[in-house]
């Protein structure tokens, strides 16, 4: 097989590996910068408790519509912000830390999901929403991932200011405007919307893969977070790439084969990275002056 | 020149789970005024400055600001609970103090540019721009802050042991900051251990162990009696307290 034939063709020759290309392109624009910023508020594991809370509403969304694309995202868009809101009230209104009551809540979440398609589905359709099919997003799916993805581009422009004070300092922002508040609930959305969009191409436990994985691994080349989230979208956006090609010619399945790839660009960086990587720490060069 | 009051203590009382930190406090600070917080450890201090700043509300009686609202207070909390592993630069963040001007939106301009420089060379942080904050000694992170709150230009500024662990040259530095906003009529608040440096730079001095044992001139107010009484009203937290006749 030629290059042509092992990179090229399968997108030239076949609409569905198009569709999906385009998918992965517009999670991997939304998810870089979300990604980022979870990893940078030391809450990498909220999203993927997030990306656990989805299931139940996903589930009834199937049990009432079969597999509809909007009742299930819609579905897992309520859950996943009846989890986040939930999670944060019993913590301001309690003694517990919002880290206990968000594991509390999704794992209800998940037990309640499993539960349902259990029941009511077959394994089948249990594989279908734990690991999505890429390969088989129509248009309306696309259509979905693209809303979503300008939603989150636009809103982040607009939460950016005091997203990146709270993070640094909230106790400053805190003292000087209440939009603390307001952004950590709009970037929570916006996670939980970004994980709906990308459950259909991915599954609800590997939709949050595309945003830590590659977050993860541009924190070992750049310091600068305008540079960390470019960064972070585009590696994300190869790994869709690579991911799908893997899939295509060696019959994989394609949501785990993206995050993989993902998964060994983290594996690289995590020993090659410039930024703190094992090697750069093993081998720090000759000191400087100053 | 009649003095007016900035801020007013009435009957204010300031804890956490119903226990007082701060216990019947009366009193006003007048506007411009530069008044050292002192006492021992435990004694309310802290707890003070956030009830003045509205991030802790009042179990009693209340805090009059005025008319200037908490959001126009410029405070610099003990050990900012800053995250100095996030990447961002010392020009990046001193800009925040410019919040109240720019907000969401509002863009920063050349004039803007040049105040943030301006601000960042006030605490001799020249050359630092580019920085990242990780990078930064503690008592550089200390000057970038003041460089913040230079920016917010606020009327009332709270520090909470703004000098704790730095060196001579940089506490002289930043006390020469404090003496800046005073001659600018500012009202300046600063909870502080180093009695030394209270009588060297500070006029006025509240010291507290939850009440005011003293408040007035420094001289006066951190006289050995009051000391010695302020150690031994520490009023210790009691689980099983009974209800403060008082608020009863």
């Amino acid at each position: 097989m030629n290059p042509y034939e092992m990179l090229i063709a399968p997108f030239v020759e076949f609409e569905f590996m198009r569709r999906a290309l385009v998918g992965v392109f517009a999670l991997a624009l939304g998810a870089g910068p979300l990604g980022v910023f979870l990893m940078l508020r030391r809450m990498s594991l909220t999203g993927d408790a997030m990306s656990h809370a989805i299931l139940p509403g996903a589930a009834i969304g199937f049990l009432l519509a079969g597999l509809n694309l909007y009742a299930m995202s819609l579905g897992g868009l309520v859950a996943g912000l009846l989890v986040a809101v939930g999670a944060g009230v019993v913590a301001r209104a309690t003694e517990l830390k919002e880290d206990a009551s968000l594991a509390a809540f999704y794992l209800i979440s998940l037990a309640v999901g499993v539960l349902i398609v259990s029941v009511r589905g077959s394994n089948v359709d249990l594989l279908h929403v734990l690991f999505g099919t890429v390969l088989g997003i129509d248009n309306a799916a696309l259509l979905l991932i693209s809303g979503i993805t300008t939603v989150t581009l636009f809103t982040l422009a607009i939460i950016w200011r005091p997203l990146v004070m709270d993070s640094v300092d909230p106790t400053f922002l805190a003292s000087v405007s209440r939009s603390g508040g307001v952004s950590h609930v709009a970037f929570l959305t916006l996670v939980v919307l970004n994980l709906v969009g990308g459950f259909n191409a991915l599954g609800t436990l590997l939709a949050v893969g595309l945003m830590m994985l590659p977050a993860a691994t541009a924190r070992f080349f750049v310091r600068d977070l305008s540079a960390l989230v470019a960064l972070s979208s585009v590696i994300a956006f190869l790994s869709g790439l690579i991911g799908l090609l893997v899939s295509y010619n060696f019959g994989t399945p394609s949501g785990p084969s993206i995050i993989l790839v993902a998964g060994i660009a983290y594996g690289g960086a995590v020993v090659f990275g410039p930024a703190g990587g094992v090697l750069s720490r093993l081998l720090p060069g000759r000191h400087l002056e100053a | 020149m009649s003095v007016s009051a900035q801020i007013s203590f009435r009957d204010l009382t300031l804890g956490y789970e119903r226990h007082p930190a701060v216990h019947h406090l009366n009193g006003e600070v007048a506007e411009g005024a530069l008044l050292a917080v002192c006492g021992p450890n435990g004694a309310g201090k802290s707890t003070l400055l956030k009830g003045i700043c509205g991030s802790l509300r009042p179990l009693g009686g209340a805090v009059d600001l005025h008319g200037i609202s908490p959001r126009d207070i410029g405070y610099l909390p003990q050990g900012a609970d800053l995250d100095r592993s996030f990447p961002i630069s010392v020009f990046d963040l001193v800009s925040m103090g410019l919040w109240r001007r720019a907000g969401l939106f509002g863009g920063i301009g050349r004039k803007d540019r040049a105040k943030i420089e301006e601000a960042i060379s006030a605490v001799g942080l020249e050359g630092f721009e580019d920085r990242p904050i990780g990078s930064l000694s503690g008592g550089q992170m200390q000057r970038t802050l003041f460089a913040r709150l230079l920016l917010q230009d606020a009327r009332v500024i709270l520090l909470d042991e703004p000098f704790t662990a730095l060196d001579a040259s940089t506490t002289a530095d930043l006390v020469d900051l404090v003496r800046r906003w005073h001659g600018e009529r500012r009202t300046v608040l600063a909870v502080l251990h180093d009695f030394d440096l209270v009588r060297a730079a500070f006029p006025e001095t509240l010291l507290m162990a939850r009440r005011a044992v003293a408040w007035g001139p420094t001289k006066e107010a951190l006289a050995p009696e009051n000391l010695l009484k302020a150690r031994h009203m520490g009023e210790a937290w009691q689980a099983d307290a009974a209800t403060c006749p008082v608020a009863a």
